[in-house]
C-alpha cells in the first residue's frame, strides 16, 4: 500500500485558512479536556501529600473534620499514652494536640474574605510534617504570640506577609515566617503556637491529635484500643485518608464537571472535524479519481484522508497541550465544601495526561474523518473523473 | 431584491445537505451547553439573589465557626431601626449517610417565621410545629426528595454538636416564588440549646447568628455599625452585614469555579465560531467561481458579501433557535440530577438573550472572512478556479 505522503501535507498547506480553523477548534478541545484533567491530578495531589502514611490523626467521633472535632485534655493525654506511638530523637513522643479553627481573612486582590485554617500547633507538629520547610523568616517561638503562614496564604491573604500583623482573639499576631509545604494543603493554613491559641480563642479543647506511628502495621491495633476505651469518643484516620476523605466532594465535583464538559466539546469537535474532510474530499473528488487512475489502491485513498484528518488532529492536538502546560503557572484558590476553608491548588501536568489528550485528539480525528475517508475510497474511477 | 437575497441564501445554504446538517448541530450543541453553563453559574447565586435587603445577619467576626453568646440579643434589640430579631445554628447534621447532604437550622422559631415571609405554611401546622419542642419544619423540595409526609420521624446525627437527634416532621412549608429554596430542614433552637446544657454545659446559650429585620433597608449600614460598635473589644466582636452580602460572602469563596465555568461557557462559543468560519469559508471557496459570474454578470461585489452573510445567519438562526429550545428540558433534567448542590436551576431571561445574541456573533463572525475575500475576487482568477 503506497500512501502519497506528499499529496497530504501539500493539501493541508495549500487550503491554510480551513487547517487553521480546524486544529484551532481542536485545539481549544483539547486544552480544556487537558486543563480539567489537570485540575483533578492537581486537587489529588494535594491532598494526597498533605498526609503521612505513617501519621495518623484523631478527632471527635463523627465531626468528619478538625474544625468541627473538639478532643478535651482529659481523653486528650490517655490517647497520648497510647504505646503505638513512636518516639522522637529527643525521648519525647512525637504526638501533637492542636486546635484548628478557621478566621476570615480578606484576599490581597479582590478585598473578599475567605476562610482561612488556623493551626494552633507545637514543634512537634513540625517534626511530624517533614514536608512544611520554612521558606523565609524563622520559626514561631513557643508561648508567644507569633505565627508563621503557608505560601499560599502569604501571597494571596492581606496581613499573611513577613513582619505583617493579624488580629483576632482579641490580639495582634506577627507573622515571623513563611513556610513552604510543596504542593500540600498546608500552604493554605497559618500556624501557631498552641497553648496561645487555645486562650486567644477561649477554647479549652483540642481540635485533633496528631502521631507518628512507631510501627506502620500498629495502625489497627490503635483504632481497636481506642474503640474499645469507653473513656473515649473518638474516631482515628491515617493522615493521608484522612485528607483524602476531606477533599472527595470537590474531587467528584471536578470530575464530573470536566466529564460533561468533554463530551460537549469533543461533540462540537468531531463535527468541526467530519465538515472539514467532507468538503475536502467533496472539493477533491477529481483529484482522488486521478490518484486511482494512477494506480493507488482505495485503501491507499482511505489511508490518505485519514492520515489528513489525523494530521490536523494531532496539530491540534499539540497547540492544546502546549497551551494547557502553561497553566501550571496558575493556582486556584477556592473554598473546599466539606472542611469550609481555603484550599489553593495548582493545574499538574503529568506525562499520563499529555499521553490521554493526544489519544482523545487522534480519536476526534479518526471518528471525525472516517466516514468522509470512506467516501472518497468507495468512488468509481471513471465517476470521480467525469465529476472534476 | 431582500427576497432574491433569502431565496439564495436559503438555496446555497442547503446545497450541501449533509455539510448544512453538521453545521447546525454543532450550533445546536454550542447553545445548549453555553446555556446549561450560564444556568449552573445562575444557580451558584441563587442564593444571594434571593437574599432579602430588609435583613441583616450578625455573625462573630473572626468567622462563622466561632458562636455569639445569647445574652446579646438584649442589646441588639435595643438599636434604632429594628423590626424583628431572631438566631439561628448550623446544625450540619448526617442523615443517614453522608452523601444525604441538606442544611438544617436549629433556630428560634417563634421569631424566625415572620422574618421569612417567602416560606409559606399552612396554619395549623405551623401551630403544630410550634408547639412540639421535637418538631420540625421541612421544605416542599426536601420533603419530596426523601418521600417525608407530616407526622414523620426524621434522624439526624451531629457533626458539630454530638449525638443522634430524633424529630418529627410537623410542617411542610412552600415557597412563595420558584426561585424560594425549600430544601431546607428547621427545628427548634430551645431543643438543641437543652442537649447542650445537659452535655458540654459550656457550649450552651451561644448562637451561629442573628437575623435581624429591619424597618427600613435604607438604614442597614446605619444598624450594622451600631451593633458592631456595641460588642467591640468584647469577648466576641460581631460581624454585621446583609444578608446578600453574608450570601454572597460565601459564592465568593468559591468563585475560582464560577469563574472557570464562565470562561468555559464563552470557549464553547469560540469554538463553535471556529467550525462555522469554516463552513463558510469552504462554502465560498467551492463557489468562487460562481461569485466570478455574478461578478461578470454585473453584480456589484457587496451583493456576493451579502449572499455569504445571510447564508450565514440563517444557519445560526436555524441551529441557535434549537438549541435555546432544547435547553429547557435539558436543563430541567440536569436540576433534578443536581438538586443537592442546586437547589435552585431556573433558566434567566438574560441566559436567553445571551444565547440569542452569541448566535448571532458566531453568524455574523463566521461569515467576516469569507464574505471579504469573495467580494474581491477577480473575475479572470475566479472563473479559472477549481475549488
Amino acid at each position: 500500500m503506497r500512501i502519497p505522503f506528499p499529496y497530504i501535507y501539500r493539501n493541508l498547506l495549500t487550503r491554510k485558512l480551513t487547517t487553521a480553523l480546524t486544529a484551532g477548534g481542536m485545539a481549544l478541545v483539547v486544552f480544556v479536556y487537558a486543563t480539567v484533567l489537570m485540575l483533578e491530578a492537581g486537587l489529588k495531589e494535594t491532598l494526597v501529600q498533605t498526609g503521612s502514611e505513617d501519621n495518623v490523626t484523631v478527632i471527635r467521633k463523627s465531626s468528619q473534620t478538625e474544625v468541627q472535632s473538639a478532643i478535651d485534655r482529659k481523653q486528650a493525654g490517655i490517647i497520648e499514652s497510647s504505646p503505638q506511638i513512636a518516639y522522637g530523637g529527643d525521648g519525647r513522643k512525637l504526638v501533637s494536640k492542636e486546635s484548628v479553627v478557621l478566621i476570615t481573612l480578606p484576599k490581597r486582590d479582590s478585598d473578599k474574605p475567605s476562610n482561612v485554617v488556623i493551626r494552633g500547633t507545637s514543634l512537634t507538629g513540625l517534626a511530624l510534617r517533614p514536608q512544611v520547610k520554612l521558606a523565609a523568616g524563622r520559626m514561631f517561638k513557643p508561648g508567644s504570640a507569633e505565627i508563621v503562614a503557608g505560601r499560599a496564604i502569604a501571597e494571596r491573604f492581606k496581613g499573611g506577609g513577613i513582619g505583617e500583623t493579624i488580629r483576632f482573639g482579641q490580639r495582634e499576631w506577627r507573622v515571623v515566617g513563611v513556610f513552604d509545604a510543596g504542593k500540600t494543603g498546608f500552604n493554605s493554613e497559618i500556624w501557631g503556637d498552641v497553648e496561645q491559641m487555645m486562650q486567644a480563642f477561649r477554647r479549652p479543647v483540642f481540635s485533633a491529635l496528631t502521631f507518628k506511628l512507631a510501627d506502620s502495621q500498629q495502625f489497627e491495633a490503635f483504632v481497636n484500643a481506642i474503640e474499645g476505651d469507653p473513656r473515649l469518643t473518638v474516631e482515628a484516620k491515617r493522615e493521608t485518608q484522612f485528607y483524602a476523605d476531606q477533599s472527595e466532594v470537590m474531587a467528584k465535583f471536578i470530575k464530573y464537571l470536566g466529564l460533561a464538559l468533554s463530551i460537549i466539546f469533543s461533540l462540537g469537535a468531531i463535527i468541526g472535524a467530519m465538515i472539514t474532510m467532507y468538503a475536502s474530499v467533496s472539493n477533491r473528488i477529481g483529484e482522488i479519481g486521478t490518484l486511482r487512475a494512477l494506480g493507488f489502491g482505495r485503501s491507499s485513498v482511505l489511508a490518505a484522508f485519514l492520515i489528513e484528518a489525523l494530521a490536523l488532529a494531532g496539530l491540534g492536538g499539540v497547540i492544546g497541550i502546549v497551551c494547557a502546560s502553561g497553566m501550571q503557572l496558575l493556582t486556584i484558590s477556592t473554598m473546599n465544601w466539606q472542611t469550609f476553608s481555603e484550599l489553593a491548588f495548582s493545574f499538574t501536568l503529568t506525562p499520563g495526561i499529555v499521553l490521554r489528550s493526544l489519544l482523545f485528539a487522534l480519536f476526534m480525528g479518526l471518528v471525525g474523518g472516517f466516514l468522509p475517508a470512506a467516501r472518497a475510497a468507495r468512488m468509481k474511477i471513471v465517476d470521480a473523473l467525469r465529476e472534476a | 431584491m431582500p427576497y432574491f437575497y433569502l431565496k439564495m441564501a436559503l438555496k446555497n445554504g442547503f446545497r450541501h445537505r449533509l455539510r448544512a446538517t453538521l453545521t447546525i448541530t454543532g450550533i445546536v450543541i454550542a447553545i445548549l451547553a453555553f446555556g446549561l453553563l450560564r444556568t449552573i453559574v445562575n444557580a451558584w447565586y441563587a442564593g444571594a439573589d434571593a437574599a432579602s435587603e430588609s435583613r441583616l445577619v450578625t455573625r462573630n467576626s473572626i468567622s462563622l465557626v466561632f458562636t455569639l453568646p445569647i445574652s446579646y440579643k438584649e442589646k441588639i434589640r435595643q438599636v434604632d431601626g429594628i423590626k424583628g430579631l431572631s438566631w439561628a445554628n448550623w446544625f450540619g447534621g448526617v442523615y443517614i449517610d453522608e452523601r444525604n447532604f441538606f442544611p438544617q437550622f436549629a433556630v428560634d422559631a417563634a421569631s424566625y417565621m415572620p422574618l421569612y415571609p417567602e416560606y409559606q405554611f399552612d396554619e395549623a401546622e405551623h401551630k403544630a410545629f410550634l408547639l412540639d419542642k421535637r418538631g420540625a419544619a421541612v421544605g416542599r423540595k426536601l420533603a419530596t426528595r426523601y418521600g417525608w409526609k407530616v407526622g414523620d420521624t426524621v434522624p439526624l446525627k451531629g457533626t458539630i454538636f454530638p449525638g443522634t437527634y430524633q424529630f418529627v416532621v410537623r410542617a411542610i412549608f412552600d415557597g412563595k416564588t420558584k426561585n424560594t429554596d425549600t430544601n431546607v430542614f428547621f427545628f427548634h433552637w430551645q431543643l438543641l440549646n437543652d442537649r447542650m446544657e445537659q452535655l458540654y454545659p459550656g457550649r450552651a446559650n451561644r448562637i451561629g447568628v442573628f437575623i435581624i429585620g429591619l424597618s427600613d433597608p435604607a438604614g442597614a449600614a446605619q444598624v450594622s455599625q451600631t451593633i458592631d460598635r456595641e460588642f467591640r473589644n468584647s469577648l466576641a466582636e460581631t460581624l454585621t452585614e446583609t444578608e446578600k452580602a453574608f450570601q454572597l460572602g460565601f459564592v465568593a469563596m468559591t468563585e475560582a469555579i464560577v469563574v472557570a465555568i464562565e470562561i468555559v461557557a464563552y470557549v464553547v462559543i469560540l469554538i463553535i465560531m471556529a467550525v462555522m468560519a469554516n463552513t463558510m469559508a469552504m462554502a465560498a471557496r467551492e463557489r468562487t467561481a460562481e461569485y466570478a459570474t455574478l461578478k461578470a454578470l454585473g453584480f456589484a461585489p457587496g451583493v456576493v458579501g451579502r449572499l455569504i452573510f445571510i447564508e450565514s445567519m440563517l444557519l445560526a438562526a436555524i441551529g441557535g433557535a434549537i438549541g435555546i429550545a432544547l435547553t429547557f428540558p435539558v436543563a430541567r433534567a440536569f436540576g433534578s440530577a443536581l438538586d443537592n448542590l442546586f437547589p435552585i436551576f431556573n433558566i434567566s431571561q438574560q441566559t436567553i438573550m445571551l444565547q440569542v445574541l452569541s448566535a448571532a456573533v458566531v453568524g455574523l463572525a463566521a461569515a467576516v472572512i469569507p464574505a471579504i475575500r469573495s467580494s474581491r475576487v477577480r473575475i479572470v482568477e475566479g472563473l479559472r478556479n477549481i475549488g
